[in-house]
């Protein structure tokens, strides 16, 4: 079984449907990256996803032991945190589940701050980081939140080339090494080709789901990048 | 500087200022709590609402005789969690909303008063507070809220942080945050009613702002904001009730003098913490 299953679902945004009768199944271990243009529903699709919209048809369900509310989930960035009062230990901290902390849960949110390099700046202040350090204490985040899933929403957007590599290397590490599922949403198609083992192409005017070889040589692949890596 | 501790020594043979110590100090240490979250959530503005509904509840409560705390309580209760709503739902209008409903409160409340055989004096005891209108039912009542407001905050501490800090992935882990939200307005309409009579309805909201923007200046974690803040608060209200006492002020305007001087301090402090 599937860990996310959509059958049919049609989601809305104030009112009007953007994501159409999307069949979809995100099964375990994949590597899924979800593109398409500006609002052609990538954003109400997570907010379906993770379960905090309705669809207004069809259904989504989850499985092999995934409950909805234990998808690791890293949202686009933000401006309003920028001058939150919160040291790096308690961002990645507030991913974890329960009232209290314990000394497990402590050692694991240590391990997984080491794991993303960012252990060193643990009491450092959250708001005072650079933006790719940033998105690695809230994947620490996620990963408190999470033991299958990481629901990754444009997490390179604004970042530079060189710091960009770096957190595609870091959300492959996780996948290969820690055996988790990625579906990540992205802007970046010729990223999305080179990371992900399969892609859903978002479209007003219908959706492709497939792997990348077969996106390269569909319609719509091939009328998004307009043949550009198509020599690769 | 004997002379200073024989003054506080005769100010607090006084039962009513210690009264008024008592339940003042137990309101800003909530209301200092409390703010912080409201202010990062960007929540001011219903605090400052709120103390208007509950200046309009108070005026109709004692125009009609009736016990002014089992009036307040239940009416700014109500107010919060409808101010909630609409901030939430009505994004563009939720400020202008909030501004209403506070005129509104303030308008029928001082009809209320002038029409009642109320005299100026009593609006102005309600509007900028009196530290003789504490009875000891209102220190009791206090203390039982200071205890709810800290053990709830102590148990709901870490969800608190995460339901401010990011709401939206604090919901898709499946906290309630509606239910936080709740809870929030809840505490802070019991804390601005309580406070209300020592501070005064116009002044009851720099009690939830001040100490939380204060704090802020200097400290860079949620934890070290919550403490600061609180003891900012606390420390604030004393050296406010001193200095009223001693140089003859209205309490609750002297306790936000002193808040504001608190934050201009620590804004210096802050910005040459920066600079070094």
């Amino acid at each position: 079984m599937a860990l996310i299953t959509c059958e049919k679902a049609t989601f809305a945004y104030e009112g009007m449907p953007v994501v159409k009768e999307l069949d979809l199944t995100v099964e375990k271990g994949q590597y899924l990256c979800i593109v398409g243009e500006n609002g052609s529903g990538k954003s109400t699709l997570v907010k379906g996803l993770l379960g905090l919209l309705r669809p207004v048809g069809g259904r989504v369900f989850y499985g092999d032991g995934l409950k909805q509310t234990q998808i690791g989930y890293l949202p686009q960035r933000n401006d309003h945190q920028t001058d939150f009062p919160a040291s790096v230990w308690e961002v990645a901290s507030s991913g974890c589940r329960g009232l209290w902390m314990n000394a497990t849960k402590r050692k694991q949110i240590k391990e997984l701050l080491e794991l993303l390099g960012v252990a060193h700046l643990e009491k450092r202040s959250f708001a005072r980081l650079s933006g790719g350090q940033q998105q690695r204490v809230l994947l620490a985040r996620a990963l408190c939140a999470t033991t299958s899933l990481l629901l990754l929403d444009e997490p390179v957007a604004g970042l530079d080339p060189v710091v960009t590599r770096e957190m595609y290397d870091a959300i492959r590490m996780l996948h290969k090494e820690r055996g988790l599922t990625v579906v990540m949403i992205s802007h970046d198609v010729q990223a999305a080709m080179q990371e992900a083992d399969h892609i859903l192409h978002l479209s007003n005017s219908g959706s492709f789901y497939g792997t990348p070889f077969e996106y390269r040589h569909s319609d719509l692949g091939l009328a998004f990048f307009g043949g550009c890596c198509c020599h690769e | 500087m004997n002379n200073v501790f024989e003054m506080l020594g005769k100010m607090f043979s006084y039962h009513f200022m210690v009264r008024a110590a008592v339940v003042g100090l137990l309101v800003s240490l909530c209301a200092a709590l409390l703010g912080v979250s409201l202010v990062l959530k960007r929540y001011s503005m219903i605090g400052d609402g709120l103390s208007h509904v509950g200046f309009g509840s108070l005026a109709v409560a004692s125009a009609l005789g009736l016990a002014p705390m089992a009036v307040s309580i239940p009416v700014v209760m109500a107010s919060a969690v409808l101010l909630l709503r609409l901030s939430g739902r009505a994004k563009l209008k939720g400020d202008a909303l909030i501004a209403m409903i506070s005129a509104a409160s303030l308008a029928v409340g001082v009809i209320v008063l002038s029409l009642s055989d109320g005299t100026t004096g009593d609006v102005n005891n309600y509007l900028f507070g009196s530290v003789l209108a504490m009875t000891g039912e209102d220190v009791w009542l206090s203390v039982a809220l200071a205890a709810v407001v800290l053990v709830l905050f102590v148990l709901f501490y870490r969800k608190m942080f995460a339901v401010t800090f990011d709401e939206t992935f604090a919901r898709a882990t499946g906290e309630k945050v509606e239910g936080y939200h709740l809870l929030l307005a809840c505490l802070t309409a019991l804390t601005i009613v309580l406070g209300m009579r020592v501070m005064g309805a116009m002044l009851i909201s720099s009690l939830i702002i001040f100490p939380a923007l204060t704090a802020m200046r200097v400290c860079r974690s949620f934890r070290s904001v919550t403490i600061c803040a609180a003891v900012v608060s606390v420390a604030c209200f004393m050296l406010g009730l001193c200095l009223s006492y001693l140089l003859d002020t209205p309490t609750g305007a002297s306790v936000v003098v002193v808040n504001v001087l608190a934050f201009l301090l620590f804004w210096v402090i802050g910005r040459a913490r920066e600079r070094a």
